[in-house]
């Protein structure tokens, strides 16, 4: 049988083109035994919320690096939302000011990352926080 | 008194060899920042190239040493800083205000709206109308962003790509509209799609006819905008999406040798087009790597237009550059290290022999700049230009062994790459199947592991680190109205246009997509007729398809 | 639900079991190749063609996972990225993970799932290199083998068996050099392998994908194989799915013997007295038959 693995999507949100930090992302969480879909670039909110859907995916990891964040990870988050996907765990990087980070945590982010974070460092947290998840679920079933 | 007879130079080496045997040695692994293997020390063994055919003097064939004869006790290089945000209105401010500080030229960073080819109120921009640098849909919006700058004084440099052609047209067109001839231009856009594909990633259409639209551009020009840097040739965004130096200059050498390519298919004479074309590299921070990649790049770009292309003009052969200090080198931790950092890369640009230069502010890896970090940064290219004293001297490190074997290692390893693009097909070939973003993908990676492991350093991130800081310096914010702002000035604009007059002009382009016509007239004819980015770009986007990335993970 | 049949989760099967009356009603077509070859470009055009006929389309494309960490990275709805936004297709991304059986049930489950929920099409996508992979495609109604000029060339897929698998054979990428070499290669082989004997000729279509060439011919040609499966097509799908109980089966005894049977301590007793592995092997096939004989007549009464 087949064990649990973790599914992550690692997702560009908005026009900005800088991947090096979500290809490097993806590549250290493959590295740690996660299933990591990536999106490619350019995607609308609703593309992610679809996709995260479709891949039935445990983490959403939004990259972004264009000053948009403020205004596309929370309709990220509602698009998840209106799918019922609010279960799903919610992270992000990329150039986010110390504020913006502080309120997208109180709307759902779980965790935001900001530059020179130790990629390792979002592999262990995903991981603990995940199995937190799973132990909990199992708790219930 | 008794004259003390040196020893030979090998049987010197033989006895440094001895007593370096059984040093103890820091732990470390000694390599470049690109992860190369260094020596202890280089020796006239390690550079034993014929100066003559390798160096040269400045001003001469290969240019090793540097394009101009006097270099910078002729003229230093052009500070350009590079900026832009929110409206046209309020960056033309932030122009007058560098202009006002002693800066000598002016360069454009639009948003990415702009650099994707789609105007403010398109649906897919929420939230990043001005954000990352100036939205500029229209030719309206071009005049707002140059109102009071004599556009006949100034250079102005345009960091654009996939629609380049688009907006170098909105710039000619705005100064028609002023009455003045378009052969007084003077400036750059970077024009360089095929690092679009590689790094960037801001494209419009595919490789094919986005190579078409440059090679319009590089025609047009040749007649009408002499004086117009047709294309920067950008290793820039390379280093910056995690290639080695090695990478940078061999992709970038290679995107600029099929350009002139394409030029010379279209039945062109290469010094016709050649010596407008331009360079724009990264300067990280090994310092010696930096300057050897320059001198490399240099001589080789001079040896293949020469010798491959038949180049006769000696402006055809010289390699000119803009060069911006490398901003993946900076940190969000402990920023005010960040103006150290700029300064040795700057200074590593300026004794590479630059021909312009950007200076990074400290405060880049968390926000646009602040008007006080800008100033310092280019304070930081002053003081080198005044205060240090090493602007006398052209290429003042040629002939250290260790240089000059660095740069022989650059020029191999550069062949090496074209080598490998050639036995690939060439470079678009080598762009569709991802050859070139895996190399980057892959050297990315390496980078990253060794900063993680400890085996490269970065000072306040893996070591001298303060913990949890509290960020102290103020950071630079869009207006919120922004967006607002650009929706109301383009739906104005469509209002008020001659709608018969636009909707012809785009007829024109999507007929000249189809045929032989040179793009770039109609595009400014469309700029003319107030046709907008987004509309222009849709045209493109029917006519020649979208382009989708290949898999490289 | 496709995660479940992934995990091994024992709610898959009885939900299965739930939602089976409605398996069966999609058409169902494996694509493998290899690497570079232009898979997901094709399957992105096909996808595009079939939903212009107004069918919806399930897509499963399965990728290698490190053997390294046994994480993947999967990255082939890149090149599909026109079709997320469309409500009609349905992308699912798979990685291979260690075991091979358990791939290809995974994958056979998700095509299920898939065509339970009413997608009319399903095309599976695998990199062809290995058994696990074909053992995936092979699954499927009709196979398409995508090769290309360059990348990977006939002979080597000849000689990995890849062609035996094939219905249709599309030469992708057909404007770089080297492509009409290749198709008459293939089509060479394809007349080795059938010619005076009743069986399907697959034939050997040219396309471009990523320029919008050809993938009607290649759909034409898939259209074709199945028009000409149509009558056998029950006797072809049954004998999948005795591959696939047969599958079950095994891996369920496995898993009875060696973890529930306590079998283990009996082989480790065994090749301490000094028996050979076959021996031992022998010896508890014996001992199962048996007790597997002693049950049989009230299993079957039951």
């Amino acid at each position: 049988m087949s064990e649990r693995r973790i599914r992550v999507l690692v997702a560009k949100p908005g026009l900005d083109g800088h991947d090096r930090g979500a290809k490097t992302v993806a590549s250290v969480l493959r590295d740690h035994g996660m299933e990591v879909v990536y999106t490619g670039l350019h995607k609308t909110p609703a593309m992610i919320a679809e996709i995260a859907m479709q891949e039935d995916v445990d983490v959403v990891g939004l990259s972004i690096l264009s000053g948009a964040h403020m205004e596309l990870f929370p309709r990220v988050r509602k698009e998840l939302v209106e799918r019922g996907l609010d279960h799903v765990l919610m992270v992000g990087g990329g150039i986010i000011p110390g504020d913006d980070m502080q309120v997208l945590e109180e709307d759902g982010f779980a965790k935001l990352f900001g530059p020179g974070t130790n990629t390792d460092s979002i592999a262990e947290y995903i991981q603990t926080e995940i199995s937190k998840r799973w132990a909990a679920e199992e708790a219930q079933a | 008194m008794t004259e003390t007879k040196p020893i030979s130079i090998p049987e010197g080496r033989q006895a440094w060899e001895a007593a370096l045997e059984g040093g103890k040695l820091r732990d470390s692994e000694f390599t470049s920042l690109s992860g190369s293997t260094l020596e202890v020390v280089y020796g006239p063994e390690d550079a034993p190239g014929d100066p003559a055919k390798d160096l040269g003097w400045p001003g001469q064939f290969p240019f090793t040493r540097g394009v101009h004869p006097s270099m910078y006790r002729g003229r230093l290089w052009t500070m350009r800083q590079f900026a832009g945000f929110g409206t046209a209105r309020e960056t033309n401010e932030r122009f007058k205000f560098l202009l006002d500080h002693g800066q000598t030229g002016l360069s454009v960073a639009f948003d990415f709206p702009t650099l994707m080819g789609r105007d403010g109120d398109d649906e897919m921009c929420r939230g990043e109308v001005g954000q990352v640098g100036v939205a500029i849909s229209s030719l309206a919006d071009m005049e707002q962003l140059f109102d009071g700058i004599p556009m006949n004084e100034v250079s102005t440099s345009m960091t654009i790509n996939g629609p380049a052609p688009i907006l170098l047209a909105f710039y000619i067109a705005c100064a028609e509209r002023r009455g003045l001839d378009p052969a007084v231009l003077q400036g750059t856009v970077q024009n360089d799609i095929l690092k679009e594909y590689q790094a960037q990633h801001a494209w419009l259409v595919p490789p094919e006819p986005a190579l078409r639209m440059i090679t319009d551009v590089m025609e047009y020009c040749s007649e009408h905008v002499p004086k117009w840097n047709t294309i920067s040739i950008s290793g820039y965004h390379i280093r910056e999406a995690g290639s080695t130096a090695a990478q940078e200059l061999a992709f970038t050498l290679a995107n600029g040798l099929e350009y002139v390519r394409r030029g010379i298919e279209r039945g062109m004479d290469v010094d016709s087009f050649a010596p407008r074309l331009s360079f724009f590299f990264d300067s990280h921070l090994d310092f010696f790597e930096e300057i050897a990649k320059f001198r490399a790049a240099r001589r080789i770009w001079a040896r293949k237009m020469r010798e491959e292309f038949g180049a006769k003009d000696p402006r055809s052969w010289k390699l000119r550059f803009h060069t911006q200090t490398a901003g993946v080198s900076l940190t969000a931790q402990q920023p005010e290290n960040n103006i150290v950092r700029t300064a040795y890369e700057a200074m590593a640009a300026v004794l590479g022999g630059t021909q312009s230069l950007h200076t990074n502010s400290m405060d880049e890896t968390l926000s646009l700049p602040t008007e006080k970090a800008v100033k310092i940064a280019l304070r930081t290219q002053q003081i080198i230009a005044e205060e240090t004293e090493v602007v006398h001297v052209a290429d003042p490190l040629g002939g250290s062994y260790y240089v000059e074997a660095l740069t022989d290692k650059m020029e191999r390893d550069a062949q090496a790459y074209f080598d490998e693009i050639e036995r690939r097909g060439g470079v678009v070939p080598s762009i569709d199947s991802g050859y070139f973003q895996k190399e980057i993908h892959d050297s990315a990676l390496s980078y990253q592991r060794a900063v993680e492991n400890g085996s490269k350093k970065v000072v306040g991130v893996n070591c001298y680190s303060e913990g949890e800081e509290s960020l102290e310096i103020e950071l630079h914010r869009i207006r919120p109205e922004v967006e607002a702002e650009a929706f109301k000035g383009l739906a104005s604009l469509r209002a008020d246009r001659n709608a018969t007059r636009a909707t012809a002009a785009l007829d024109e382009i999507r007929t000249a997509c189809n045929s032989k016509a040179n793009l770039l007239q109609a595009f400014i004819t469309a700029a003319h007729a107030d046709c907008t980015l987004g509309e222009i770009s849709q045209v493109l986007r029917d006519e020649f398809g979208d382009y989708i990335e290949p898999k490289i993970l | 639900m496709i995660s479940w049949a992934e995990n091994g989760n024992t709610r898959f099967p009885e939900t299965l079991e739930a939602i089976w009356f409605q398996v069966g009603r999609a058409r169902r077509m494996g694509i493998t190749g290899p690497p570079g070859a232009g898979k997901s470009t094709l399957v992105n055009e096909l996808a595009r063609m079939i939903r212009e006929e107004e069918s919806t389309v399930g897509i499963l494309a399965v990728d290698p996972s490190s053997p390294l960490s046994g994480g993947a990275l999967l990255g082939d709805r890149i090149r599909m990225e026109d079709r997320t936004a469309d409500s009609g297709v349905f992308i699912r991304s798979m990685a291979s993970r260690g075991s091979h059986g358990g791939m290809a049930r995974a994958a056979v489950d998700a095509m299920d799932v898939m065509d339970a929920f009413g997608m009319h099409d399903v095309l599976v996508e695998t990199v062809g290199v290995g058994q696990a992979e074909y053992d995936v495609v092979a699954a499927a109604d009709t196979v398409l083998v995508v090769l290309c000029p360059g990348a990977g060339d006939g002979v080597q897929a000849m000689k990995s068996g890849l062609l035996e698998l094939a219905d249709v054979i599309a030469i992708n990428k057909c404007d770089l050099p080297g492509a009409d070499r290749l198709t008459s290669d293939m089509q060479e082989a394809v007349h080795l392998r059938t010619a005076g004997r009743d069986r399907w000729a697959s034939p050997v279509v040219q396309c471009s994908a990523g320029k919008h060439e050809g993938v009607d011919d290649v759909l034409a040609a898939i259209k074709s194989h199945r028009e000409h499966l149509s009558d056998k097509l029950p006797d072809h799908r049954r004998k999948k799915r005795i591959q696939q109980v047969r599958q079950v089966v095994g891996e369920g005894l496995d898993e009875a013997i060696w973890k529930t049977g306590g079998y283990g301590e009996q082989v480790e007793a065994m090749l301490g007295s000094g028996i050979t592995p076959y021996a031992a092997a022998s010896r508890v096939t014996q001992i199962i038959l048996k007790s597997a004989q002693e049950n049989q007549s009230n299993e079957f009464e039951a």
